[in-house]
């Protein structure tokens, strides 16, 4: 067992994080904001880093790494607020034709039950596919035939999402088994995105409270400000810990329940990152508050993120049904 | 990031799996909490087993008597343990898991042969005496004073919550050997046998009503300059090598029986019936039961990081704080569960009826010490902020 990452790892990792440092600082951020439809040229780029065929193998077009290495990637795609739906074209590789590319955009929604209510599905207005995880299959919907409604004022202004009325069944592209593998890999990419939400908003919050002086001193210096920011690091590293076993054990099912690890990976990155992200804007004071400093983005793309792929409430409740199958 | 096991960890832990099946039943049941002598003969005991096959000090140098495994085949040795139910590490807590890895990386090599192999064989107990009633979480400002006096120290202090001084034969001790020098850079660290002449120990019950520390009280006590580990001086900086070792490693085997003690909640939940149905059937406290499960994931996930770093270091890093505050709140938030689980059954100390109500609430008593000892939950958020955030350092005197 070795469980840091490799020399390869990091030159990925490393890769991506000068890509998007480069192509998605902050400022873009708020241009973005007022255009609702997908930046389809830096769709292409992130295709041409590998983002989307990442885990398809090398003989047909995609770079073969595994689940662990995407998790890397997301991580950092999170932490720069990479808006888009990434983790399902990512998904969607090697199961409809153009993903890996970036050719054509995918986009998905989880149905854990047969009748949801209310569905709402991101940035459908850009989708060339959609992707619809129901308990008993995966099916392609053709996005022009979804009856639905634009929300006018979407929590994450770089999230746009519409109001489902009506979802076709669509065509089937695999059976309940694949449906499922495609929930627990979602998760995992969420975990990692939620991840790097953690790890931003932790440098943001240290680098505030070591320049914001009040009483005559920065206010990283008072107790309650370090004790906070401890508390934002010991939920980075939880969920750093969690969200790389959780990838790792995707591609290695022998060292582990692969379903309660991607689970428990989900739920802990989810809280965290909420919870680090709340911290963050707290610690910023009344600038927080406002919508110039760019700390809100991150809780709010953090809410969606932790929607995704399962919620807190239902892994948990997952993780605590296999506690009881093993008891039993 | 592999998590894979080599095929040699993978032989090691079937090995180990198979000897412990035999050993474990074969040496009984754990002695009353009371009984010193009783609980000494029992852990030292089992030390000498663990010895004797070849399954003490793990990681430790073969030259002293040690496997000279590496960390990984150290954490499977946890994960195996707990497993089955062995016998905790017990009165060899201090020797083991931060006493004798203290030596083995800051000892004289005369110091190393005359102590390591014999905690290794469970022939000498080890207790700490770091803390005193004026220095606990501000650990440098300790008194207790050693003059040299020819090739002597003669010590007299105050130390208190010293855990298992009662049966201990030798004490990691920390003392002031200049009282001019600003106060991190007078400390010495020395080996005081706890037989010298000047040594009283007062037991100090604790809120558990049990007699886990106690008091100790040193007049005119002489030991041996040749039993100082380092320079004279530089105790400060050994006692953070102790300290890495306390905080960073110690508590591997407590999170694995942590997992364990969730489950048992489970089974208990099963059992307790409220109103016209089972605890477990509240969808709430089963997702309760599943969120602290995965955090108690979270946290082995965190371990397996550090140990991985650790391996290249040797010594557990500063990261160690994050992954000690963790664990000590996470434990309580358990505790807290078990006795909601427990309700009304929780008022009793001993099992009531089928409930585990006795270790439900030693575990929860017990566990109010772990955000204290080994640095206070406060202390760690300060070492987090300071050492690896960077931010300002709280006010120091002098
Ligand atoms: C079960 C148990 C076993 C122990 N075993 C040993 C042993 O074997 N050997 C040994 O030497 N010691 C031992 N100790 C002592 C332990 O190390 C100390 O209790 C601990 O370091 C705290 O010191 P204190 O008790 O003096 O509390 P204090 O330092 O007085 O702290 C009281 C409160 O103030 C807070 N506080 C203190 N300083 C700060 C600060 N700078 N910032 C914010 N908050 C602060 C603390 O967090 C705490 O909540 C043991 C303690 C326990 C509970």
């Amino acid at each position: 067992m070795d469980f840091q990452l490799s020399d390869d790892q990091k030159a990925l990792r490393d890769g991506i994080r000068s890509f998007c440092e480069g192509r998605v600082p902050v400022d873009t951020l708020r241009e973005l904001e007022v255009k609702p439809e997908l930046d389809r040229g830096l769709w292409g780029e992130l295709a041409e880093m590998g983002v989307f065929g990442l885990r398809l193998p090398e003989s047909d077009g995609g770079v073969g790494l595994g689940t662990g290495d995407a998790v890397l990637v997301f991580a950092e795609l999170g932490r720069r607020l990479v808006p888009g739906p990434l983790a399902w074209t990512h998904l969607a590789a090697g199961l409809v034709d153009g993903a890996a590319s970036g050719d054509v955009v995918v986009g998905g929604v989880d149905l854990r039950g047969p009748q949801p209510d209310p569905i709402l599905v991101e940035h459908l207005q850009s989708l060339d596919t959609l992707l619809v995880l129901r308990p008993d299959g995966v099916f392609r919907v053709d996005p022009r035939e979804v009856q639905a409604q634009a929300v006018a004022t979407p929590l994450d202004p770089l999230t746009p999402v519409r109001h489902v009325g009506e979802l076709p069944r669509g065509d089937a592209l695999g059976d309940a088994d694949a449906a499922a593998r495609l929930r627990l890999e979602g998760a995992a990419l969420a975990a990692g995105q939620l991840l790097g939400i953690c790890e931003a908003t932790v440098e943001l919050a240290v680098a505030y409270a070591k320049e914001r002086e009040q009483f005559g001193r920065p206010i990283g210096s008072f107790q309650a400000m370090k004790h906070l920011l401890a508390d934002m690091f010991v939920r980075q590293e939880a969920t750093r810990a969690a969200a790389y076993a959780g990838g790792v054990t995707l591609d290695q099912p022998d060292v582990g329940d692969v379903e309660r690890c991607v689970a428990g990976a989900k739920l802990v990155a989810g809280e965290a990152a909420v919870k680090n992200a709340r911290a963050c804007i707290q610690v910023h004071g009344g600038m927080g508050y406002t919508w110039e400093v760019p700390v809100h983005y991150y809780l709010k793309r953090a809410y969606v993120l932790a929607s995704q792929f399962g919620d807190t409430e239902e892994w948990a409740g997952d993780v605590a049904r296999r506690l009881d199958d093993e008891a039993a | 990031m592999d998590l894979r096991y080599t095929a040699s960890e993978e032989t090691f832990r079937r090995e180990l799996r198979a000897w412990l099946a035999e050993a474990v039943p074969g040496h009984g049941a754990t002695p009353p909490q009371e009984d010193w002598d009783a609980r000494r003969e029992y852990d030292t005991g089992w030390q000498r087993k663990l010895y004797d096959a070849g399954y003490a000090g793990i990681n430790w140098p073969k030259e002293y008597g040690g496997r000279e495994a590496s960390l990984t085949e150290q954490l499977l040795y946890y994960e195996e343990i707990a497993r089955a139910g062995a016998p905790y590490v017990g009165v060899n807590f201090v020797g083991m898991l931060h006493g004798g890895p203290t030596l083995i990386v800051e000892g004289s090599e005369d110091q190393k042969k005359a102590h390591i192999p014999r905690i290794l064989k469970g022939e000498e107990v080890w207790c700490q005496g770091f803390s005193e009633p004026g220095a606990g979480s501000d650990l440098a400002s300790l008194q207790t004073r050693a003059e040299r006096d020819g090739d002597d120290y003669v010590l007299n202090g105050h130390k208190i919550w010293t855990s298992f001084a009662q049966v201990a034969d030798f004490c990691e001790l920390l003392v002031r050997t200049d009282p001019e020098a600003p106060k991190h850079r007078g400390i010495s660290w020395l080996i005081l046998p706890m037989d010298v002449a000047g040594i009283e120990i007062r037991p100090l019950p604790t809120l558990a009503g049990e007699t886990d520390f106690s008091e100790v009280f040193l007049s005119d006590v002489r030991v041996p300059v040749e039993n100082r580990v380092g320079a004279e001086n530089d105790g400060w900086r050994i006692t953070n090598v102790t300290l890495a070792f306390e905080r960073g490693t110690a508590f591997a085997s407590d999170m694995i029986h942590l997992q364990q003690f969730l489950r048992e909640l489970v089974a208990a939940a099963k059992q307790v019936t409220r109103h016209d149905a089972r605890a477990w059937d509240d969808a709430g406290l089963r997702r309760e039961v599943g969120h602290l499960a995965a955090e108690l994931d979270a946290l082995w996930a965190m371990v397996k990081l550090s140990v991985s770093e650790a391996s290249q270091t040797g010594v557990p890093g500063v990261g160690a704080a994050a992954v000690k505050l963790f664990y000590t709140e996470l434990y309580q938030r358990v505790c807290e569960l078990g006795l909601r689980i427990l309700g009304r059954a929780g008022l009793a100390r001993e099992d009531v009826g089928e409930l585990p109500s006795g270790k439900v609430l030693h575990r929860t008593l017990q566990s109010l010490s772990l955000t204290i000892a080994a640095g206070s939950s406060q202390i760690q958020r300060n070492i987090i902020s300071e050492r690896i955030l960077g931010l300002p350092r709280e006010p120091r005197p002098r």
